[in-house]
């Protein structure tokens, strides 16, 4: 699990309680230890492990072999990952604007109606909804077959041939940005929606006084002051759709749809498909070096965009 | 009411209806036929209803002891969860040790860790365990959560000190302060912990797939994900029916505790994945 800090949850300093005990520095052992070494076990030592088998040889039964650069090589010049990435690339591209966009909008939208509980619950629901279950749900929708509700109706009412959106690979990407941006919208715009609820109402109603049209108000007031939460809505939307694979390997199994070839899904096949465990763990590297990429990009863009009151 | 006031419900409303679309004709195809999905795949009821799809999904796999598995899992994973985070995130919070600075940094920087890159290292670990096709190996590794450890830290520093100081005064010891003192105090926060941990050891799919070969073994996504799998599209009615039965309890506790879930989530700023 990828998170980051909520800006609302920034650190504030506060003094430990009672440091002057002794033996405080075993009690802090016998607290930590069960994270700790959960933490050591689970995720420290296989990081060290995936790092050392990404420069290895290895099928799993047979002796290790020292490959080098080898697997990072033979992975950056392989056609399929190529693809990968870019499927990765575009996923992000299409799900991360629309998606926020659209639940900035919903949010406002729900800040200025009075009983949004209602409305809160409906968007919610995908959120919790296994997300096996919502990509069988669109599969109906979406099947370019006889099945497929949309392009059924598309060809009956309006006499239009739509492309078979699962089975195309020119299009599969666009349809799982749909269902991704459908089943996080939710998400998204409840963290918009308390956001808005910190903006001091009597700033915005002193724009409005001095003249300041809805628009502007927007532009001015609510996007500046909402920047933090945007900021951190954007960092969670990218990492989240470059390790998205639940959706995809139900809605198309990327085997028979080369267009739905994602990094994880190549992290996935190399690995418990093909056994080849050092150049799975290589594309799982890659990937890692993109995410964090992109953070340090976002959060170098962040010193100038994003607007914290101090 | 104003006309703008109007055009919002009204586009809400219809943005609802959108979001409300799938669950809807998810239902409604449960309960056709085959010949009917052939026929007239825009028809919005089921003519005729067939109820049997329900009882035929049921029994072609088990659904009940996947049940049982999802339930049982994610009920250890987030009691486990819930006594470990807090008991350091309180170590990070509370107690003033040589290098806590530091190592609060690491816990955090681990959370950048996708766990897609982790997992053929993870795989051959829990291999050598011996923990492959064994509910062990869902169990304890999702119990290393940083982002837990960081939440919970938050809500202590909420706790007023001067709590624990007389408390300490009167003689209680470390544990006893974190356990009577602390701990009622961040029911808030271990509520909401709890809901978020629940749902994504319960959604989870990747890692079942992964490390599970034995249908009896299988949790609930996985199961239908392979039932699905089984089947051709001309089933479609029976491959919805087995959704409806993953997806409906799971709605029936949403709609009786939206307020609190959406509102933890809404507060810890993250989904179940």
């Amino acid at each position: 699990m990828a998170v980051l800090t909520r800006p609302r949850l920034r650190p504030r300093v506060t003094r430990p309680a009672g440091g002057v005990r002794t033996h405080d520095g075993w009690w802090a052992v016998f607290f930590l230890t069960p994270q700790l070494a959960a933490l050591a076990v689970f995720l420290i030592i296989p990081l060290g492990f995936a790092v050392v088998l990404a420069f290895m040889r290895w099928d799993g039964l047979g002796a290790k072999e020292w490959a080098g650069l080898d697997n990072f090589a033979a992975q950056l010049s392989d056609p399929d990952f190529g693809q990968a990435v870019w499927n990765t690339v575009k996923l992000a591209l299409l799900t991360v604007p629309f998606g926020l966009a659209l639940a900035l909008l919903v949010a406002i939208a729900l800040n200025s109606v009075r009983g949004s509980g209602f409305y809160r619950v409906l968007y919610f629901m995908p959120v919790v909804t296994s997300s096996v279950a919502v990509a069988l749900m669109w599969q109906v929708i979406l099947a370019g077959d006889e099945y497929g509700v949309l392009n059924t109706s598309l060809e009956r009412w309006f006499g239009l041939t739509a492309p078979d959106w699962l089975g195309d690979p020119g299009w599969v990407i666009v349809a799982i940005a749909v269902v991704t941006i459908w089943s996080s919208l939710g998400l998204n715009v409840v963290i918009f929606l308390a956001g808005l609820q910190t903006i001091p109402p009597q700033i915005v109603e002193a724009a409005r006084v001095d003249g300041a049209s809805g628009l502007r108000i927007f532009r001015s007031v609510t996007l500046p002051m909402l920047s933090p939460t945007i900021f951190f809505s954007t960092v969670v939307a990218v990492i989240s759709s470059f390790q998205a694979f639940d959706q995809i390997y139900v809605l198309v199994n990327p085997e028979h749809n080369e267009g739905a070839r994602t990094i994880v899904y190549q992290v996935y096949e190399l690995g418990f498909r093909d056994f080849q465990f050092g150049m799975s763990s290589a594309a799982a590297l890659i990937l890692l070096v993109l995410t964090l990429l992109v953070t340090l990009v976002q959060f170098a863009a962040q010193k100038r965009l994003v607007h914290y009151d101090s | 009411m104003r006309p703008r006031q109007v055009a919002l419900h009204a586009a809400l409303t219809l943005g609802g209806l959108a979001m409300l679309f799938p669950f809807a004709w998810m239902l409604l195809t449960s309960f056709k036929g085959v010949r009917q999905m052939l026929n007239n795949p825009l028809d919005w009821l089921p003519d005729p209803w067939r109820w049997e799809n329900y009882p035929d999904a049921l029994a072609a796999v088990p659904f009940g002891t996947a049940y049982w598995n999802s339930f049982y899992i994610a009920a250890l994973n987030v009691a486990l969860t819930l006594l470990t985070s807090a008991m350091a995130a309180y170590a990070f919070a509370r107690i003033r040790f040589r290098g806590s600075g530091v190592l609060f940094v690491v816990f955090l920087a681990t959370q950048m860790v996708p766990a897609q890159v982790t997992i053929v290292p993870l795989y051959l670990m829990l291999a050598e365990f011996g923990w492959i096709d064994s509910h062990l190996s869902l169990i304890l590794p999702a119990v290393a959560n940083p982002f837990a450890v960081f939440l919970l830290r938050q809500f202590i520093r909420a706790v007023p000190v001067e709590l624990e100081e007389a408390a300490r005064m009167d003689g209680a010891g470390r544990w006893r302060c974190f356990w009577s003192i602390v701990l009622p105090n961040i029911r808030p926060g271990l509520g909401a912990l709890g809901i978020i941990a629940f749902l994504a050891s319960w959604n989870s799919f990747l890692f079942p797939l992964i490390f599970l070969n034995s249908p009896e073994l299988h949790t609930v996504p996985l199961l239908l994900s392979q039932f699905s799998g089984q089947r051709s599209a001309v089933d479609y009615g029976l491959i919805l029916a087995a959704s409806a039965i993953a997806v409906v309890p799971t709605l029936i506790a949403f709609l009786i505790g939206q307020r609190r879930i959406i509102n933890s989530m809404a507060a810890s700023g993250l989904g179940g994945r």
